[in-house]
């Protein structure tokens, strides 16, 4: 194996300076996008070096309840941001619920699967494993779900009258929202389903890249990322699969009636 | 028969009112005086206070779907969600009712109709035939022909009063047409206001 050629300070100032330069001819152009650039630069990298401090520091004491809380507070941003990304606001603790037991099931469920049976890691939760492929699944589920879940409010707010036309005529709650149902979960799988497509002919996936640039070789990157990228469908799957499932049920109520008010942030008229 | 008992609507007095195997109710009343509410409400399609009975069944002891199958409305403005009309339909569905079909007009091809391209009127006719061929023991139609001209209008009067003739079945018509509502309502016909359902002056 070679050695990992270490970047110091200047060569990333050296990669800095590439940003500078772009913020600097669009200032000129006027395009005003230049301070945008020099902050989102700098919260980039003061974001990452906190968190290379904190994975030093739990890879230096990998003690369980550290691991727990990391892996604690990347559920609750993540389920934020699931929130955040909706065009229709959904009422805040009942979104906050859904969108984390959705996530537990596609990221946490799965994660624990490829550390106990695939990867086989001792300790199980040796974090070396754990972090980097729990915040994978996160990511990629996260998106997923987001994805799918402002699909299937989007639709069905706008073909709410046809909701209710399908109740009229008799059908259960499950039969007049099925079409919106599949077509969410379809809308959610979508990304997922096309980053398999393109895999190694448009796109060389990130993790593999940054194994092979750290010496592995380029096969053992190669089945690593397959491995992430079947957990990720499934845990995709499943998370938007729980998702919808919650949404669907609780946007009817027990006379199987359509209620966006108790899903929505809306004022009944 | 039917039973509505002290169904309550925001600022009109409580509704009773019942109807009988065979009897078509017709009530009418201004603009935004809760018609069309009174009628969700029976079909439990809103929160409501107050019980409707079906024989001597509370639409409780009914799931909301089922209780749909048998106290069926057709709203105002019909939906259709599909690409084509026939979709609408369960297979086959010409081969049942031709007759349906043919009283209000249609032929065979209707089944292919593009549903974006069908005039209002025609939509409000195919949204009779759609919930009668469900054969619903009360059938309750909210302006069911305000898109219609005169001749349409009769064929679908005379549809519905041989409907409730073969199946014993009941309505409720929701109209603004007095002439009309007295021709389909002989005897039922109401006027909804602030106090409540009341029996129409001749």
């Amino acid at each position: 194996m070679r050695e990992l050629i270490s970047l110091s300070s200047y060569d990333l100032m050296l990669a800095s300076l590439l940003v500078l330069a772009l913020a600097g001819v669009s200032t000129r152009l006027r395009l005003g996008i230049g301070l945008q650039l020099i902050i989102a630069a700098c919260r980039t990298t003061a974001q990452l070096l906190f968190v290379g401090l904190i994975l030093k520091k739990v890879f230096e004491h990998a003690e369980l309840h550290w691991i727990a809380l990391i892996t604690l507070v990347m559920l609750v941003v993540a389920s934020w941001e699931i929130l955040a990304r909706q065009k229709r606001k959904i009422k805040s603790w009942w979104g906050f619920g859904v969108s984390a037991s959705s996530l537990v099931v596609s990221s946490f469920l799965i994660t624990l699967i490829a550390l106990f049976f695939i990867i086989k890691t001792d300790p199980w939760y040796t974090p070396q494993y754990t972090i980097p492929l729990l915040g994978m699944l996160l990511g990629n589920t996260m998106n997923g779900i987001a994805l799918g879940m402002d699909r299937f409010v989007q639709t069905a707010w706008q073909q709410r009258m046809v909701i209710e036309q399908r109740l009229m005529l008799g059908q259960t709650a499950m039969e007049a929202i099925r079409e919106i149902r599949n077509e969410s979960m379809r809308a959610g799988m979508m990304p997922i389903i096309n980053a398999m497509a393109a895999a190694g002919i448009v796109s060389l996936p990130g993790m593999m890249t940054g194994q092979i640039l750290a010496g592995s070789e380029p096969i053992e990157a190669v089945k690593y990322q397959i491995m992430i990228m079947f957990l990720i469908t499934a845990g995709t799957g499943f998370g938007v699969m729980a998702a919808l499932h919650f949404l669907s049920k609780h946007l009817f109520d027990d006379r199987e009636r359509l209620r966006f008010d108790h899903i929505l942030l809306i004022k009944e008229t | 028969m039917l039973n509505i008992q002290n169904i309550k609507i925001p600022g009109i007095q409580p509704i009773n009112l019942s109807i009988a195997e065979g009897e078509c109710v017709g009530v009418s009343g201004d603009s935004g005086c809760g018609k069309t509410r009174l009628l969700r409400a029976i079909v439990d399609m809103d929160e409501h206070e107050g019980d409707v009975f079906l024989g001597d069944k509370s639409m409780l002891e009914f799931s909301g779907h089922t209780w749909r199958k048998n106290v069926c409305l057709v709203p105002a403005e019909s939906q259709w969600w599909f690409d084509t009309i026939g979709e609408h339909f369960p297979e086959k569905v010409f081969d049942k009712f031709s007759t349906l079909f043919k009283t209000l007009g249609f032929e065979r091809d209707v089944l292919s109709w593009q549903s974006a391209r069908c005039s209002s009127g025609e939509k409000q006719r195919l949204a009779i035939i759609r919930a009668i061929i469900n054969k619903p023991r009360v059938l309750l139609l909210d302006e069911p022909t305000t898109n219609l001209d005169a001749e349409n209008s009769r064929k679908v009067e005379s549809l519905v009063s041989a409907y409730l003739k073969d199946n014993n079945a009941m309505v409720i018509w929701v109209g603004h047409n007095h002439a009309q509502l007295k021709r389909v309502a002989i005897n039922s016909y109401y006027t909804l206001s602030s106090n409540g359902l009341m029996k129409a002056a001749n």
